[in-house]
C-alpha cells in the first residue's frame, strides 16, 4: 500500500519528524477554511500515488485568493499517468536553503534494508547524484551510523544533529510500520538551519497489514479489489476490453503478455489463485461481469491436478445464472480436456488446446466488433 | 554448508538414499492434508505430521505429532514442508529450524517481508536451506517431490528448471517434457520480494550438484535478481546452455502483479532491463512458454555445429 503524501507526513508527525504547516481537503468549501488558517502564500498539492507531480503541473503555489479560487479546482482534476487526485494538500511555504535526498528502501538483491542518501535531492531517484548507499541490516539505525551518512552528505552542526535524528526515526518508522519504502525527497534544510520533510513517500508491506490496524485508515480498494481480496484472487484493473483469467500470476501475466502481443487490449489482470475449483472460476467470472468495458474473456488454466471438466462446469453454471452473457476463450490443460469440449458445446465458451489459439480467437472476435 | 541435494537425495551408502524422510508442518489443514497424499502418491517418504492439538493422531497413515522437536526426535528428518496460514509462519519456521530442520520448504504466499527477513537470518545461523516462501516447492522427477505441483508436467532427464513462478514452473516443465527435454531438477524459488534462496544461490546450488546440460530460468518483472544472475552468468564463464522466460513485458508500472514481488518502480525490475541484461550474457529470452524448448533446443544446435 502506497501512502499519499499527506498520509506520510502524518506518520512522520507522529514519530516527530518535522513538516511543514499544512491542510488536506476534498472540496473547496473545505479548501478554502483551510486557506484562511494557514494564511496566503502557500502550496497547492494534488495528493496522488504518481511521481512528476510538479513537471505536470499537480502542484503549483498560491499567492491570493483570487487564485485559489483558478488553481484548487484545476489541480482538483489533475490526471497525471493515469492517476487522479485523491485530495488537496495546502502547505506553509517553506524558506529552502538546500534540498537533500533521504531513503529507506527493501533491498531485494541483498535481502536487507538500505539507506539510500545525497546531499543533492528534489529530483526523482534515478536522477540524484552521488548516492550515498548503506546496508542496515533489518532496519535498525544507530547514531553512528546515521552521523556517517549525513557527514558524507557535506552535513555539519545544526542540520547534521538534526539529520541524525530524522533518519534514526525513519527508521524506526519503517520498522514498525513495515515498509517496503520510506523516502522523503526532498528533505529541506531551512534559512534557520532546521531539517523539515517537504515530501514524503512510504510503501507499506501488504501482507503485513494483518498487523496494522491503525493503518487501515489509508487504505483505499475499490469494490471489485475489495471482493476479489476477500475470494483471495489478486485484481488490477486495466484499461482494455478482454478480461485475463487464469492461476497463478505469473501465467496471468504471461498471458497478458501474448495477448498484448497480438494486438488484444487486456481489460483486467484476474489472478485466482494457484488452484481452480468450480467455485473459484464462478467467482472470478460474477466480478468480471461487474466491469462494463470487458466484451470478451480470456481464460488460461493450468490444470494438473484439477480435472477440467471442474472449470467447464462453472462456465456453464454461469450462463445459466445469467451472471455473464460474453463470449469466453478458454484454454485449460489437463484432464478430460475432450469431455470439457463436449459439456459447453453450443455455449459461448470455445475451448482451445493451446493459450496461442484462444488468444488468436479472442482477437479476431474483438476486432469484428469494432 | 549444507548441500541440497544430499538433504533431497542423499548417497549411496545412505541407509535412506532416494527415500530421505520429510515432516509436513500443518499436516491436517485442507491444503496439508491433500498435498501430504499427493506427495505419498509421488513416492515422498513422510514420515511425521505436526498440528499443535493434534498430536497421537493419524492423516493419511502418517503420525502427528504436537511439535517440530517431537517429531524431528522421533523421525531423524531434516527436511520439512510448511502448509500454515501466512501468519503463524514465522512461528512454524522458527520452531523448525531450532529443532534442527535443515531444508524447509515455505509454501505459504502472503508472508510479510520482516518475518521472511528474520528466517533468512536465522537459516544462516543455523546453516539451513529455506526454500521460498510463496513457492511451489522442489521436484526431482522420479525421484522427489516437496510441494504442490502437480504430478504430470515433470518427466526424468538432464534439464534444471528454476522459476519465481508456480504455474509458470509448470506450464514451461510441461513444455519441455512434450519436447524431450526432461527435468533434472525443478526448483521454484517463490514469488515474493525476498526468497530464502535467491536466484542465483538456486543458479550456483544445481550447477554444482546436478547433473545437468543446460539450465532454464523463469522469472518475472520485479527486483533485480535476473540482471544479477546475468551478471554472474557472464563473470563464472557458465558455459552451458541457459534460456530464460521473462512474464510481465506488458504489465502496468507501479501496480503489484498478483506476486507480492511482481511490480515494476522506473526502470528498476521492468522486462526491458532484464531482457538487455540476458542479452548480454547470451542468453536469448522466450516470448512465451512455448518457445523455451525451441530456443533451448537452438542452443544446443550451436553446441554442436561448434
Amino acid at each position: 500500500m502506497r501512502l499519499l503524501e499527506y498520509q506520510a507526513k502524518s506518520l512522520f508527525s507522529e514519530y516527530n519528524i518535522p513538516i511543514p504547516k499544512g491542510l488536506t481537503s476534498t472540496d473547496i468549501v473545505q479548501g478554502r477554511k483551510d486557506a484562511a488558517v494557514l494564511g496566503f502564500p502557500f502550496v497547492i498539492k494534488a495528493q496522488m500515488a504518481v511521481g512528476g507531480r510538479g513537471k505536470a503541473g499537480a502542484i503549483q503555489k498560491c499567492q491570493n485568493a483570487d487564485e485559489f479560487e483558478l488553481k484548487y479546482p484545476d489541480i482538483m482534476q489533475k490526471v497525471v499517468k493515469g492517476e487522479k487526485t485523491k485530495a488537496i494538500l495546502l502547505e506553509k511555504m517553506a524558506d529552502i536553503k538546500k534540498e537533500l535526498y533521504l531513503s529507506l528502501f527493501l533491498n531485494r538483491g541483498k535481502r536487507c534494508y538500505t539507506i539510500i542518501a545525497s546531499g543533492e535531492g528534489g529530483v526523482e531517484i534515478e536522477s540524484v547524484k552521488n548516492q550515498i548507499i548503506h546496508e542496515v541490516g533489518l532496519g535498525s539505525v544507530d547514531a553512528k551510523t546515521a552521523e556517517e551518512v549525513g557527514k558524507k552528505m557535506g552535513l555539519k552542526d545544526k542540520p547534521l544533529t538534526q539529520f541524525v535524528d530524522i533518519l534514526q526515526k525513519l527508521a524506526k518508522i519503517t520498522i514498525e510500520k513495515e515498509a517496503e519504502l520510506a523516502e522523503i525527497n526532498p528533505l529541506a534544510v531551512l534559512g534557520d538551519d532546521s531539517v523539515v520533510a517537504l515530501d514524503g513517500k512510504v510503501i507499506i508491506d501488504d501482507n503485513a497489514m494483518f498487523r496494522h490496524e491503525e493503518l487501515r485508515k489509508f487504505q483505499e480498494v475499490s469494490e471489485l479489489e475489495e471482493r476479489a481480496e476477500k475470494s483471495g484472487f489478486s485484481l488490477v484493473e486495466l484499461d482494455g476490453n478482454i478480461a485475463v483469467v487464469g492461476n497463478g500470476a505469473g501465467l496471468v501475466m504471461s498471458t497478458l503478455d501474448m495477448l498484448s502481443d497480438n494486438g488484444g487490449k487486456p481489460a483486467c489482470f484476474l489472478d485466482v489463485g494457484g488452484g481452480a475449483t468450480t467455485e473459484t472460476v464462478y467467482e472470478a467470472l460474477t466480478l468480471i461481469s461487474k466491469m462494463k468495458k470487458v466484451k470478451g474473456i480470456l481464460v488460461n488454466l493450468y490444470g494438473g491436478i484439477v480435472k477440467t471438466t471442474t472449470v467447464a462446469t462453472a462456465f456453464i453454471k454461469a450462463y445459466e445464472d445469467k451472471i455473464i452473457d460474453l463470449p469466453v476463450f478458454a484454454r485449460m490443460s489437463g484432464a478430460e480436456a475432450d469431455r470439457s469440449k463436449e459439456m459447453l458445446k453450443g455455449s459461448r465458451t470455445k475451448m482451445f488446446d493451446t493459450i496461442e489459439e484462444a488468444i488468436n480467437a479472442a482477437v479476431i472476435e474483438m476486432n469484428k466488433n469494432g | 554448508m549444507v548441500d541440497l541435494f544430499e538433504l533431497l537425495i542423499g548417497k549411496e551408502s545412505d541407509k535412506d538414499y532416494k527415500k530421505k524422510p520429510v515432516i509436513v508442518q500443518g499436516i491436517t489443514g485442507k491444503f496439508g492434508a491433500f498435498h501430504t497424499q499427493q506427495m505419498l502418491a509421488y513416492g515422498t517418504n513422510i514420515v511425521a505430521g505436526v498440528t499443535p492439538g493434534k498430536g497421537g493422531q493419524k492423516q493419511e497413515g502418517v503420525p502427528i505429532y504436537e511439535t517440530m522437536s517431537q517429531a524431528v526426535s522421533a523421525t531423524g528428518a531434516k527436511i520439512s514442508i510448511i502448509f500454515v496460514p501466512a501468519k503463524f509462519f514465522l512461528s512454524a519456521a522458527v520452531e523448525a529450524l531450532e529443532s534442527g530442520i535443515k531444508l524447509l520448504i515455505a509454501i505459504p504466499e502472503h508472508v510479510p517481508v520482516k518475518d521472511a527477513l528474520t528466517i533468512v537470518d536465522l537459516a544462516k545461523k543455523k546453516d539451513a536451506i529455506v526454500v521460498g516462501p510463496n513457492t511451489p516447492g522442489i521436484i526431482i522427477p522420479g525421484i522427489i517431490k516437496i510441494g504442490i505441483m502437480p504430478a504430470m508436467p515433470f518427466k526424468e532427464g538432464r534439464i534444471a528448471v528454476i522459476s519465481r513462478s508456480g504455474t509458470l514452473m509448470y506450464e514451461v516443465s510441461h513444455n519441455l517434457s512434450v519436447a524431450n527435454f526432461g527435468q533434472s531438477v525443478c526448483f521454484g524459488i517463490g514469488g515474493d520480494p525476498i526468497n530464502g534462496t535467491p536466484l542465483i544461490q538456486a543458479f550456483d546450488t544445481i550447477r554444482d550438484g546436478a547433473n545437468i546440460d543446460g539450465i532454464v530460468v523463469v522469472g518475472e518483472i520485479g527486483g533485480d535478481a535476473e540482471e544479477m544472475l546475468a551478471q554472474h552468468i557472464i563473470d563464472t564463464k557458465f558455459d552451458k546452455p541457459v534460456v530464460a522466460y521473462i512474464a510481465g513485458r506488458a504489465a502496468p508500472k507501479e501496480k503489484r502483479m498478483g506476486h507480492a514481488g511482481a511490480i515494476v518502480y522506473g526502470n528498476y525490475g521492468s522486462a526491458e532491463s532484464k531482457v538487455s541484461m540476458y542479452a548480454k550474457a547470451n542468453v536469448p529470452v522466450a516470448k512465451r512458454p512455448a518457445e523455451v524448448p525451441m530456443l533451448l533446443a537452438g542452443k544446443f544446435e550451436k553446441g554442436r555445429i561448434k
